[in-house]
């Protein structure tokens, strides 16, 4: 069966373009003013919202998320508060499709199974746990299947062919391909070899949409990335602009709306 | 971990037990198999054994003396303090085991640069004058914490042609420069090791870092057979991540009449933030590639630290120290700031040896329990390192100028 993940990339390849897959970081700069861009990226055309958990210490992403972290954490966030927010947001009556996207501690710390159900009890669609490869996550991917959540896992430039078909095998929803040997972050250009990675990793995923992202942030590179996968993800220039919205005292819903409007714009092939 | 029912490890997983693992990005799973197929071959290898043999006795001095520590024993009235003289070593710390053996990996491997992150900046200076050696670049992240308090270590390595960056993230000590460290690599890795410090890390660093610290614990075998006609009573070492400890313990392993104490630091109180005492308050959890034990909040939130000591300063333990403790085979205990410090003195004024205040945390201990041992016993601490780093320190919280 179809979950909103795999519903929300049909429907964006039905309609010629790839997926936007928004990141923001959940509960930056405040919960209630997080809640309120979590449905703004959606009204604004967003298919797939991944919701970041802040961590004390995030290790794969660049500086602007780990400024998120800190403010979304001073703020109370927190594994529990984000899935407050997840759960919030369907109470509103969203449909839009949800993935947490967290660090492994956070979720080892209220317990896997424990997590699992709070998870699908808050209308959680996909968890894509950035340090714990499919060597590590194999119960715990089992676990969320068997709840109905899709376990996402990573794939990067550095993964051979069988990282891919094992990557490919255990997640469910779409495979999120990492752009870069890197972390997360804006960068001036998409990768040269990007074409050659996509259609590589196209190859040994076929059951599933692929994504792309990291480094991702302009509409220009939205366009260049749709043409090679499923779907994009765009984060850190998504905070980014939430950041210098709250800093200068403007309104920090508008301008994500504002930005995703125009990357989704991109996202046609 | 070689029990005395001759089980060793880590496992193929690199799991000690329930501990240990490979938590890290996908990007990074490719090098790790990278840097577990270069190390798994070198090991064996005999000219690799062999330059790292003639560089650990050549150019950094080992063996270390075990020094009875005669003044301190009688002034205690108990067992017999012997001292692991690891604070003799080039670089003034245990430390240089690992940055030889490691730098010398990496060049085997071609890569051109090194990184490294340092808590106290004994690691970093190990890691810049290895680098100097074989004429590698160097870059090492340091909290900037840290950077104050241990400044002659970053002018040493400085001088030493290192390049080091203060880390302003988190609480800005040796778990943000790790973090930093773990950042660039995960862009640099095709040109670039990562020199990690400790047991540490995901696999195989645990037991990379505990192989090349092993020779400690091979020497003082064989120098305490020498000296006591027998073995000691009582191996004590400090654990931050607990390299030192292991590089001891490890050949005791098997004879299960050598007890095991591993000194955490107690730091101001046990109140969160207030200390570096893992076992107790710590819960399991991952932090840097592997599963351990944590100091976290319940969100899962990583607790700050607190202790004296740079080296000790950092809320996860070695997964290899996580599972002797939950075996049993090693007792951890932790000593507050202000014992270490008295035993750095003691040590001082009774033996001439500046300790470093890391292992001022071992002295502590031993001083604790030699009355109660008793004589006959024998208790051998390791002198991980020397206390010249910590003298600027020091003598700014007792309000003397130098």
């Amino acid at each position: 069966m179809r979950g909103r993940i795999g519903s929300a990339f049909a429907k964006a390849a039905a309609e010629g373009r790839a997926a936007l897959v928004a990141f923001i970081e959940a509960g930056d700069p405040d919960a209630a003013t997080s809640g309120r861009i979590l449905s703004a990226l959606f009204d604004a055309g967003a298919d797939v919202v991944e919701l970041g958990v802040p961590f004390s210490d995030p290790i794969a992403d660049g500086a602007v998320i780990q400024r998120a972290s800190e403010r979304a954490l001073a703020a109370g966030g927190g594994l529990a508060a984000s899935l407050d927010l997840a759960a919030s947001y369907r109470a509103s009556g969203g449909s839009g499709a949800l993935v947490l996207f967290s660090y492994s501690n956070p979720i080892l710390a209220m317990g896997e199974a424990e997590f699992t159900s709070r998870a699908s009890a808050a209308g959680v669609d996909g968890v894509l746990v950035t340090d714990l490869p499919p060597e590590e996550g194999r119960p715990f991917a089992a676990i969320l299947r068997s709840a109905r959540i899709d376990p996402i896992y990573l794939l990067a430039p550095s993964s051979p062919r069988a990282r891919i078909r094992k990557a490919a095998s255990l997640s469910r929803g779409f495979v999120y391909l990492v752009s870069r040997a890197g972390v997360t972050g804006a960068r001036a250009e998409l990768p040269g070899d990007l074409p050659e990675l996509a259609a590589r990793v196209k190859k040994e995923v076929r059951r599933l949409p692929v994504a792309i992202g990291f480094g991702i942030s302009t509409p220009g590179q939205v366009a260049s990335a749709a043409r090679l996968a499923d779907g994009v993800v765009v984060g850190s220039a998504l905070v980014r602009a939430v950041e210098v919205a709250a800093a200068a005292g403007e309104d920090c819903v508008a301008a994500a709306s504002g930005l995703v409007r125009s990357l989704v714009a991109a996202a046609g092939r | 971990m070689t029990l005395s029912n001759g089980k060793t490890g880590p496992d193929a997983r690199g799991r000690f037990g329930e501990y240990g693992g490979r938590y890290v990005p996908e990007t990074l799973m490719a090098p790790l198999e990278e840097l577990d197929r270069a190390w798994r071959q070198a090991r064996h290898d005999p000219s690799f054994r062999k330059e790292l043999k003639d560089l650990l006795a050549n150019y950094a001095g080992r063996p270390t003396p075990v020094t009875v520590a005669r003044r301190l024993t009688e002034s205690l009235g108990g067992a017999q303090i012997l001292l692991k003289r690891e604070d003799l070593l080039h670089t003034g710390a245990h430390k240089i085991n690992n940055a030889l053996g490691q730098v010398l990996l990496a060049k085997r491997m071609g890569k051109e640069r090194i990184i490294a992150e340092t808590g106290a900046g004994q690691h970093g200076v190990a890691t810049a004058t290895a680098c100097a050696l074989f004429g590698l670049k160097c870059v090492v992240y340091m909290g900037s914490v840290d950077v104050a308090r241990q400044s002659p270590n970053v002018f040493r390595m400085k001088l030493l042609g290192a390049e080091v960056v203060p880390v302003e993230g988190g609480s800005k000590t040796l778990k943000d420069a790790i973090n930093e460290a773990m950042r660039d690599w995960v862009s640099s890795f095709a040109s670039t090791h990562y020199v990690l410090g400790s047991v540490l890390g995901p696999h195989p660093f645990p037991e990379m870092v505990r192989t090349f610290h092993s020779v400690i614990g091979q020497e003082a075998l064989a120098q305490t057979a020498k000296i006591l006609h027998g073995r000691p009573d009582l191996l004590v070492a400090c654990v931050g991540g607990g390299s030192n400890a292991i590089g001891l313990f490890h050949a005791f392993l098997k004879y299960p009449d050598v007890g095991m104490v591993g000194v955490e630091a107690g730091g101001r109180s046990f109140a969160p933030g207030e200390h570096a005492a893992r076992f107790g308050p710590g819960r399991v959890g991952v932090l840097h590639g592997t599963r351990t034990l944590l100091l976290q909040d319940e969100g899962g939130q990583v607790l700050p630290t607190h202790s004296i000591s740079a080296g000790l300063d950092y809320p996860a333990v070695g997964p290899e120290h996580a599972f002797l403790g939950g075996e049993g085979r090693v007792k951890y205990v932790s000593v507050t700031d202000g014992d270490a410090l008295d035993a750095f003195h003691r040590l001082a004024e009774l033996e001439g040896i500046l300790p470093a205040l890391e292992s001022a945390h071992a002295v502590a201990w031993a001083i604790q329990v030699a009355p109660a041992l008793g004589k006959g016993k024998v208790v051998l601490v390791n002198l991980s390192g020397r206390g010249d780093k910590d003298v600027p320190q020091i003598a700014a919280m007792e309000g003397v100028t130098t």
